[in-house]
């Protein structure tokens, strides 16, 4: 290779390295704050290797899956209050509003409120999130035992709600 | 070693290559894209939790990882395009930035209209849709720059730079959802293990996916053959074309 290209190529390697080390740097320092969400374990036991926890009154987002039977909706208003959980503790969520089309018992949702206190949230958005799994219904059925029923199909809930 | 590489570095054997090919990928490209799409979007079964809302991964997913793969060809033009300083190549980083912006932006806008009905919101600044973004702004950068100065071939070497060093986000992007909490889910195909994507609707996805990169390749020998008749205007083989 003549010396003038290998200059040139050396120092474009040069460039990309140190940017590299630089964005790899930033992005290590801003660890925490990338995250979008705490999930259930982090708020409880704390974030990081300082195992800093957030404070009461702190807005935040909040992420896990909806406790089966956990889903309490007041029947004369849109309230509703669930509990979220990913591997240990649960984490209580209270909102007002209408929540996403996904949103079901055992799902993933993303919650942004405020810390009320060490275990409630009073969120004012509630976000689904969904897996990368896609199937067909069938499929959903046999592998899962979800029921997938058409929203048009679907019949009212009886009772008060 | 490489020898044989070299007739591809002469602009006229570039320009009459690409003329040879663009019909053919051209006609695949269409073929495919109309087979994968209407497979995609119309046969295949609906999702056990989205409905047929998810129809549109058929064009998410293949526009997403071709505004990654269209990132690393223009990087790799423009690395050689400043080492080894082939005009053919330098013009093919200015000829593939605008196919890899268009894109970036269909990914972008095909995620917002799935994000709303499914998540629930159109934006959320989570490490995914963020890092996407930003490879939009390398786009319009390398172009922008490109056109920034007064002598063309300063621009175009600045552009390649740019092109080259944004690199650093196409491992970002890819796997901002393994190292963070993201909203945005995990890899359903890109990863090392079995897709978690039904066959039934994996299939008319690697259509299309082949189809977006077949068409980069058409489009990109189209501004390409532009490219080399702007840049060799005054050269007798364009001169001897252009009187015949």
């Amino acid at each position: 290779m003549q010396p003038r290209r290998q200059k040139r190529l050396f120092a474009i390697l040069l460039v990309i390295g140190l940017l590299t080390g630089a964005v790899a740097a930033m992005l290590y320092a801003l660890q925490q704050n990338i995250d979008l969400f705490y999930t259930p374990s982090q708020l409880v036991d704390g974030l990081g290797k300082d195992k800093v926890k957030p404070q009461v009154g702190q807005r935040l987002r909040i992420g896990g899956m909806v406790v089966a039977g956990s889903v309490k909706r007041d029947p004369e208003s849109l309230k509703v209050s669930f509990d979220l959980v990913d591997t240990g503790p649960l984490v209580t969520v209270i909102y007002e509003g209408i929540l996403p089309d996904l949103f079901r018992e055992g799902q993933g949702i993303v919650a942004q409120g405020v810390l009320q206190d060490a275990t409630t949230i009073k969120a004012s958005e509630v976000l689904a999130k969904h897996d990368e799994e896609y199937m067909p219904p069938e499929v959903a059925e046999a592998l899962k035992g979800i029921r997938h029923v058409p929203p048009s199909q679907q019949q009212p809930a009886s009772g008060s709600y | 070693m490489f020898k044989w590489l070299h007739p591809y570095a002469k602009p006229e054997t570039v320009y009459h290559l690409c003329g040879r090919l663009m019909p053919w990928l051209m006609g695949t490209a269409l073929l495919l894209l109309l087979l994968g799409n209407i497979w995609g979007l119309a046969f295949t079964p609906p999702d056990y939790q989205q409905g047929d809302s998810y129809r549109i991964i058929h064009l998410h997913v293949p526009a997403a990882i071709m505004s990654m793969g269209t990132y690393s060809a223009m990087a790799i033009a423009a690395f050689i395009a400043l080492v080894w300083q082939v005009k053919v190549a330098q013009w093919s980083v200015l000829a593939i930035a605008p196919i890899g912006a268009v894109y970036t932006a269909i990914a972008l806008i095909t995620g917002m209209a799935w994000g709303k009905p499914m998540w629930g919101t159109w934006w959320v600044w989570d490490a995914r849709l963020t890092s996407e973004l930003i490879l939009l702004f390398l786009y319009l950068g390398v172009i922008a720059l490109s056109g920034a100065f007064s002598d063309r071939q300063t621009g175009a070497k600045v552009a390649s730079l740019l092109a080259v060093v944004g690199v650093i986000n196409l491992p970002i992007i890819h796997f901002s959802v393994e190292w963070w909490n993201t909203l945005h889910q995990g890899a359903s195909i890109t990863k090392f293990a079995k897709p978690s994507i039904d066959p039934s609707m994996l299939w008319p996805l690697l259509i299309s996916i082949l189809a977006f990169k077949i068409l980069m390749l058409a489009l990109l020998c189209v501004r390409l053959r532009t490219a080399i008749l702007v840049n060799e205007q005054h050269r007798p083989w364009v001169k001897a074309m252009a009187g015949d």
